[in-house]
């Protein structure tokens, strides 16, 4: 479902090269993606762009050393990760992806069992259900967000996952269970509510 | 195979289970909890319909208009697809 990771080796060394022409059209095939990666990390517009600008001007500079051990789409993501990370360290408080992060203090939490999948299809594309969405996930702390960014959000696979982040799989697979978990609660919570509106209404 | 007889000790495999990367022996175990458990299956249910909310989220990935000319420009690109800028 990555279309843009696959590259050919022509490609990747015309990059390397400083090639303009290639490079634009690198910008051109992965630049919506990380834009969407800076709103979902960084929650507004202006922080994404910014984060956006700054990946591309890193990665032209960086580029001839490229050294070809991963995509270079993954390289790049790595990159904008990096990006997203300091100005996440700028506007809050110190934020850590790697392996020492403080993990969630999920406790043993009581499990919400309302089957609120029955809702109207129009319930879950609303405007509001959307802001919603992106509420629950600025909820989560960085390095469970990142996690379900790249694997639910973006769809990289755990592997590329692990790379951008340079973290293990298998701390990739503890921190998406977390994260779906605790955003599936998070939905619960609202479409409880919207089950009572509809309920209401009959 | 007592340790998986509850269903807090199936919660965290649900995620793998989705993923189709749970290992065979306790894919069986656990789908003959689901046919049981009425309670598993809505978890697991409202588990799956919150990821592929997201992944429906994710989908939308095109540059803005103005952020796209104005990343181009930023990088002194020639937008390939976007109309004809100077340089």
């Amino acid at each position: 479902m990555i279309e843009s990771k696959e590259f050919s080796v022509a490609f990747v060394d015309q990059l390397m090269a400083g090639d303009r022409q290639a490079f634009s059209g690198l910008v051109d095939r992965t630049s919506g993606r990380i834009y969407n990666l800076g709103l979902r990390m960084l929650g507004n517009p202006q922080d994404a762009e910014d984060m956006l600008q700054e990946t591309y001007i890193k990665a032209f500079k960086a580029l001839p050393g490229f050294e070809k051990r991963s995509s270079v789409t993954t390289w790049l993501f790595r990159i904008a990760v990096n990006e997203a990370l300091m100005l996440l360290r700028k506007s809050r408080n110190i934020v850590h992806v790697d392996g020492y992060a403080r993990e969630e203090e999920d406790g043993e939490q009581d499990l919400d069992i309302v089957d609120w999948c029955c809702l109207p299809e129009h319930e879950f594309l609303s405007e509001e259900t959307l802001v919603m969405l992106t509420r629950a996930a600025e909820q989560l702390s960085p390095a469970l967000r990142m996690v379900f960014i790249f694997r639910d959000v973006q769809g990289f696979s755990t592997q590329e996952t692990a790379e951008i982040l340079q973290i293990n799989e298998d701390t990739v697979k503890t921190r998406l269970v977390r994260a779906r978990l605790k955003l599936r609660a998070e939905l619960g919570d609202y479409f409880r509510e919207r089950m009572k509106g509809s309920n209401s209404n009959e | 195979m007592s340790e998986y007889g509850h269903c807090k000790d199936y919660l965290a495999r649900f995620s793998a289970y989705i993923d189709g990367e749970l290992q065979p022996e306790l894919c069986a175990l656990l789908e003959a909890h689901l046919q049981e458990c009425e309670n598993c299956r809505v978890v697991l249910n409202t588990l799956q319909k919150t990821i592929d909310l997201y992944h429906v989220y994710g989908s939308e990935d095109t540059l803005p208009e103005q952020i796209r000319s104005r990343l181009f420009a930023r990088l002194k690109l020639d937008d390939p697809a976007g109309d004809a800028k100077d340089d």
